[in-house]
């Protein structure tokens, strides 16, 4: 099958390849860009694991093709820490709250959950688990990760505001 | 001059960070960062891609396979059949459970998707291309998908390979279609028990077939290194060294020239012990090509053919006094095992641990009988998040309980108290022929009764049956109440064993001289932890800092042998090698502290991180200047170096056990049953690390929840798989997944060597019949005694509308 030339931005790096254009994204991340973070779980759009951020929304990349991310700016979980290697706060929450088990399904719980809190920075209880509900988990039923995600937007939340116009 | 601060007892024991501290994980830093390493993550230089062609029927004959088109595909490097691994002896192979399953179909296709050829290309696209124009030509066969019609006389022969075989693994087999018939118990003394008693409940009691369905699929990369003759496979294996001894003995491999690799595991459940014909057709295809091959399942192809659950179906009965009292349990159960018998239970037990379905009751007599049967469905009947077939015999049980209290209008939690074991009747000998080793049933039910307000739990709800009848609400509310007993840690060598492995486990320690260490397991972690809670175990048994013991799992050539990572065994049974090797560590460290100290072995005691001179605690060698002088300091009469290893045979199993609470709401026009409140009361003995426990403990709750409410793999009439996607296999997602209620009692098991007894699965085994009491309490006053499972909203309304209450 003949390939076409594709072009995105991932992580802040300008990537250029050749790829046949049912080159599913997330196989071009894993495969082509050895970001092998997102992960695939099933082949029906269900599970969130292949979860990526693109164009500032929560895509799964299992259900993209490589065609449809030209010119696009992709995030993965190996993109959220910071250039200095220091983690994101979800990252550092899901430690600290016991988000995560076996660990499969974290990078795509962790992409989602930083566009939900991009998205709605002060999410209620049910907000949180409705803004993850297309990512499944196996291993923590939940708890511990909705927990790790309001931990997380208070973290932020603070981190945000500025010495002294916290109280008012 | 600086004045050192002593340090206290308690600095130095928190800075161990061992037996009981919520010490946080030492693996989430890569998972959380995108750093761990799957098996799908695996890439080799050359690497090809393997993909299944599958039966798209559940029973026919093979006419013929016609492979050229597919080989005309670019990149296509091969397309395997049965034909193609006949000469090597490999179309067929042994299953875990004394029967063999056919590697790629050989002349009969016996389940819907079941591998029929395998493809091998230079990219997965191509692959999957290819696999789409193998023509393959079926004559289709009635198929045989009710169980109770497997023994029919006029029933369609199944197994053509084995149909004259009058002697299978586990005794006589009566029918062509009939794999085992497995009997346990005083069947006279059990039939008199019932024929004298006041009152029998009967009751037939279906456990639906699901899947483990881990969020990683299973799957392989095989290896054939031909210059020096080693084939190595990185593989979703929790058992990798029985996987390498089985690969040695089926391919005539010697066993040092494999080498099993279980990377990082996204989770397991059951569903990565058993041997599938994936991984024999990447070793096979690897060997033939020269080249690295990976196969690597989707999401259809690991529900619909890669180790199903349960599927039991039973029939119960008991006997009991007028006051509730059990004189007598009977229960009967018809197993489908699918095609080819592949349950993963130790040999000696073809129908698993189920004979533990006496529960947590002191029942006099009982009897169990278990009919194995072939059906066109998939092979499997692994143990799912749970010991094996702990949960069928829980579920069992608890309904049956259930059943008896609504015959003799009693509350459940009252009958289940009556019945119990007492706490001073352990070690118990039940019925059936286990030793429970430690319990307090009365105590943790009693807790969990008073925490969760029972009595108001009940009054609430009259009152809202009440309100129900004067019409001002539509709702049902229901209180399931479960108590289990798991039995867990195979297993005593004398009687566990799978294909003739013993079921020992094991732990190898190194103390470096700076004083860290390296401790490496038989076991292997598919997110339970074990690099954070072994580590824990060893800090309160050596005096190292757990932050300074590296754990190590899953590679064969540098893992002392064990059975790994299933059946809640890996801290029972390697927790206890852990603790042992520990011990050999400090009995060494202790002579080498007498020769330092001047003083004999006997005047030393062990106090957190030190050996010290008793009477005179100024007096030390800590752990850590006993391991560099353990390696630099020439000591008469000892080796050099601080290593140990232990290969623990537990004496017996581990008998953890709960109180469950369950309440629903069921709004009986829509059948949708909203879970109000759960609350899980877990005895696991001396607790390791309560912050994994708890998360075990929401985990597995979960997974109860989605077999209780939804799950189930079935076939229609002509042998089509539903349930083989997550289009329509359910699992929970965090909206109905409820907040979990955790609470603990503290039963140390009395040998274990840090009493410890396994945690996992226990609320899988639980939670499953509180969920499913709740929905059968909710129309208990309506007459219901008993409905299948799962509780999914349009079973529920249908059971709602046949006890006359729907709109």
């Amino acid at each position: 099958m003949s390939k076409m030339h594709v072009k995105m931005t991932v992580n802040g790096r300008a990537v250029e390849a050749l790829a046949e254009p049912r080159t599913l994204l997330i196989h071009f991340l894993r495969e082509e860009l050895a970001l092998t973070g997102p992960h695939i779980g099933c082949d029906t759009s269900h599970c969130g694991a292949c979860t990526v951020d693109l164009d500032g929304k929560s895509v799964k990349s299992c259900t993209v093709f490589v065609a449809q991310a030209n010119g696009a700016e992709v995030t993965t979980i190996e993109g959220l820490a910071a250039a200095d290697g220091s983690l994101h706060p979800l990252q550092e929450a899901f430690r600290e709250h016991h988000g995560l088990q076996c660990g499969f399904c974290t990078p795509g719980m962790i992409t989602r959950a930083y566009r939900l809190l991009q998205e709605n920075p002060n999410p209620s209880e049910a907000e949180i688990r409705f803004g993850i509900s297309g990512n499944l988990c196996r291993c923590t039923g939940y708890q511990n990760i909705v927990k790790a995600i309001q931990a997380a937007a208070q973290q932020m939340a603070v981190a945000t505001t500025a010495p002294g116009e916290a109280a008012e | 001059m600086t004045v050192q601060t002593p340090v206290s007892l308690e600095e130095r024991k928190d800075k161990l960070q061992g037996l009981g501290c919520s010490r946080k994980r030492v693996e989430d830093a890569r998972f959380t960062q995108g750093k761990g390493h799957y098996v799908d993550d695996i890439k080799l230089p050359g690497m090809l891609f393997g993909d299944f062609v599958r039966s798209p029927i559940g029973h026919g004959r093979i006419k013929s396979i016609n492979k050229e088109a597919a080989l005309a595909v670019p990149g296509v490097k091969a397309v395997l059949t049965a034909d193609d691994l006949r000469p090597l002896g490999l179309h067929w192979m042994p299953t875990l459970a004394g029967d063999v399953q056919a590697v790629l179909a050989d002349e009969k296709v016996l389940f819907q998707n079941q591998e029929v050829a395998f493809v091998v290309a230079e990219d997965r696209y191509a692959a999957a291309d290819a696999v789409e124009l193998v023509e393959v030509d079926y004559e289709e066969l009635p198929p045989l998908v009710d169980p109770h019609r497997s023994m029919d006389p006029d029933a369609p022969i199944l197994r053509e390979d084995i149909k004259d075989k009058t002697e299978g693994a586990h005794g006589p087999r009566r029918h062509p279609n009939h794999i085992f018939t497995w009997e346990v118990g005083d069947k006279a003394a059990t039939e008199q028990a019932l024929a004298a008693a006041a009152v029998v409940v009967e009751e037939q009691i279906t456990y639906q077939r699901v899947h483990p369905c881990p969020l990683e699929t299973c799957g392989c990369v095989a290896s054939m290194d031909k210059i020096n003759g080693k084939l190595t496979i990185w593989g979703t294996f929790q058992a990798p060294h029985a996987v390498r001894t089985v690969a040695s003995l089926i391919t005539n491999i010697p066993e040092h020239n494999i080498r099993i690799i279980s990377p990082d595991i996204g989770g397991g459940f059951g569903n990565k012990v058993g041997v599938y014909p994936g991984y024999i057709c990447s070793a096979v295809a690897s060997i033939v090509l020269g080249v690295p091959v990976k196969w690597i399942e989707d999401r259809m192809e690991n529900l619909s053919t890669t180790a199903f659950a349960r599927d039991y179906h039973m029939t119960g009965r008991i006997a009991a006094t007028p006051e509730g009292r059990i004189t007598g349990l009977w229960c009967h159960v018809l197993a489908d095992h699918g095609a080819f018998d592949a349950c993963a239970d130790p040999t000696k037990f073809p129908a698993g641990f189920f004979n533990i379905c006496t529960g947590s009751y002191d029942v006099p007599v009982a009897y169990v009988s278990v009919d194995g049967v072939y059906t066109n469905k998939a092979p499997g009947g692994v143990a799912y998040r749970c010991s094996f077939r702990v949960t069928e015999a829980s579920y069992f049980i608890e309904r049956m309980i259930d059943v008896l209290a609504r015959k003799l209008d009693r509350d459940p939690a009252e009958i289940r108290m009556i019945n119990f074991i007492r706490k001073e009747q352990f070690p118990y000998q039940s019925a059936l022929g286990w030793e429970y080793d430690s319990g307090d049933y009365h105590t943790a039910l009693a807790k969990a009764l008073k925490s969760v307000d029972y009595d108001g739990l009940r009054a609430r709800q009259k009152a809202s049956r009440e309100a129900f009848k004067r019409g001002e609400t539509r709702k049902l509310m229901g209180v399931g109440v479960a108590f289990f007993t798991e039995i867990v840690g195979a297993g005593p060598v004398k009687n566990c064993d799978i294909l003739g492995l013993g079921m020992f486990d094991s732990c190898e320690i190194r103390i470096h001289p700076t004083g860290s260490a390296i401790a490496r397991l038989g076991t292997i972690s598919q997110g339970q932890g074990h690099a954070t809670t072994f580590a824990q175990i060893l800090a309160s048994e050596i005096g190292i800092p757990a932050a300074d013991i590296t754990l190590e799992e899953g590679d064969t050539d540098t893992a002392p042998y064990g059975l790994g990572t299933y059946g809640s065994r890996s801290t029972p049974v390697a927790g206890a090698a852990t603790a042992m090797a520990g011990r050999k560590i400090r009995a060494k460290a202790q002579m080498i502290a007498a020769y330092l100290l001047e003083v004999h072995e006997g005047d030393l005691e062990w106090e957190v991180d030190r050996f010290q001179v008793k009477g005179n605690p100024e007096r030390f060698k800590t752990m850590k200047e006993l391991a560099f002088a353990a390696y630099n300091q020439a000591i008469p009469g000892l080796e050099p170096g601080l290593e140990a290893v232990s290969y623990y045979d537990p004496p017996n199993m581990t008998y953890p056990f709960g109180a469950y609470l369950c309440v629903v709401q069921i709004d009986v026009d829509t059948g949708v049953t909203e879970i109000e409140r759960f609350y899980a009361l877990d005895d696991c003995g001396t607790r390791i690390n309560p912050m994994i426990i708890e998360g075990q403990v929401h985990g597995g709750l979960t997974e109860a929840l989605a077999i209780a409410m939804g799950q189930e793999i079935s076939y229609d009439a002509d042998g089509n798989v539903h349930g083989g996607s997550l289009m329509d296999f359910f699992l929970p997602t965090a909206v109905e997944t409820p907040a979990w209620e955790t609470d603990w009692t503290e039963t140390p098991s009395p040998h274990h060597p840090i009493g410890a007894k396994g945690v996992g699965e226990s609320p899988n085994v639980g939670g499953v019949s509180a969920f499913s009491n709740a929905v059968n309490d909710a129309f208990a006053h309506l007459g219901l005694t008993h409905t299948q499972m799962p509780h999914d909203h349009w079973r529920v309304w249908q059971t709602a509308q046949r006890l006359g209450v729907t709109g």
